[in-house]
């Protein structure tokens, strides 16, 4: 596994991962959207407005998925000195952060029909909310020092101390009343019997697919990024120091 | 012990003590997090706000009970176990109907009813196309649809 901290190794490897994201990120989203928007049915009681949710939970579930990545990474930093993974935060935290804000507009717009309100301070929103926070302070605290290893430290120990909030958002639907509902896939009782028909399902997972693959990327454009931005960064440290 | 042991100790040590922490304030908040109370809840007078202080009601409009006095509209809110009954002026949500979940905003005065200020409508998690819920309907011979 830590063979591919060897930069050329990781180089070939993320072309080739880099261009396969590409096309399926193409196919997934391309066959998403259209079984989203106009193949999949309507529901029973929401009618059209049901289509959000195409948007709205894969966006939900990426956010999440990203910040247990960015956790690994920061252990992965922390405990073994890993430089990549502290560029790897800096890369991800971004897209983590677009997703989750996309997760709460969209939310917010489905509310107001469905529910009749665009915001409550239950445990579920208010607990993603804290999630888009999280994100934000890792981006700053990434940029607090002069010292970019300094920074990607601080960086990981806020991540770390943050992925508290992941089980917190998971469960905050079962642990206390909400006005947000339940888990209709992915709470031990629904695994085996899923509360969304199979028509509105395989969209759903289709969408999912999509935004994983666009997360993918993005981020090893934005990996790449980081690792030719420090390349730059030691060049002119070398430069002024002689 | 090398200091990569060390701080693989540290790391466990500081995420379990912040687990403890996070727990111990939200088992502490509970009253606060809690979204709404329900009839059992009111039933059983635990945990209540004061009598005077407005708070939130969930539960599910009880099947042939809405019904419509002027600008008033009155319902009874149960949750299989207990029930109590609503009185709201004003516009009701899209989702609103009998059998479905609703949160109501207000206050329980002295008749034992609850007058709510406001009403929300709380969805099951159950998403399927009209066609199959019709099905159902005709399968189980009333609403499947309990959220």
């Amino acid at each position: 596994m830590f063979g591919y901290a060897n930069p050329k190794r990781y180089q070939q490897l993320s072309r080739i991962i880099l261009a396969l994201a590409l096309v399926f990120a193409v196919i997934f989203l391309g066959e998403g959207l259209y079984l989203a928007l106009i193949a999949s049915p309507p529901d029973y009681q929401q009618s059209e407005t049901v289509r959000i949710m195409y948007i709205h939970v894969p966006a939900a579930w990426l956010s999440m998925f990203i910040y247990a990545s960015m956790a690994v990474a920061a252990l992965t930093l922390i405990i073994w000195k890993h430089t990549l993974a502290g560029f790897y935060i800096r890369a991800a935290a971004p897209i983590g952060a677009a997703f989750t804000a996309i997760c709460l507009i969209t939310g917010s717009l489905w509310g107001q029909p469905t529910w009749g309100t665009w915001w409550v301070w239950d445990a579920r929103l208010t607990s993603v909310l804290i999630l888009f926070f999280l994100y934000l302070g890792v981006m700053a605290l990434g940029n607090a020092y002069d010292n970019p290893d300094k920074s990607q430290q601080a960086s990981a120990w806020l991540v770390l101390i943050g992925s508290i909030n992941l089980p917190i958002i998971k469960f905050s639907v079962e642990w206390w009343n909400t006005l947000h509902q339940p888990a209709s896939l992915t709470s031990l009782s629904r695994m085996a019997n899923p509360g969304i028909h199979p028509d509105m399902l395989v969209p759903l997972l289709v969408m999912a697919g999509g935004f994983l693959c666009l997360f993918v990327v993005l981020a090893i454009l934005r990996l790449n990024n980081e690792i030719l931005s420090r390349k730059i960064h030691v060049m002119r440290l070398r430069t002024i120091h002689g | 012990m090398t200091r990569k042991q060390q701080r693989i100790y540290s790391i466990i040590l500081i995420v379990f003590g912040i687990g403890i922490a996070t727990t111990l304030s939200l088992m502490a908040m509970e009253e606060n997090i809690t979204y709404f109370y329900t009839p059992s809840d009111i039933f059983e007078d635990e945990n209540l706000p004061p009598q005077d202080k407005a708070f939130r009601l969930g539960g599910l409009v009880a099947e042939g009970s809405l019904s419509r006095n002027g600008a008033i509209i009155t319902f009874i809110v149960t949750d299989n176990a207990h029930q109590l009954s609503v009185a709201y002026e004003g516009i009701t949500p899209d989702l609103f109907r009998e059998g479905q979940g609703i949160i109501a905003t207000g206050n329980l005065n002295p008749e034992g009813v609850f007058v709510a200020d406001s009403l929300l409508a709380k969805h099951d998690e159950n998403y399927m196309p009209p066609e199959v819920a019709k099905a159902l309907e005709e399968v189980h011979g009333s609403d499947k649809t309990a959220p």
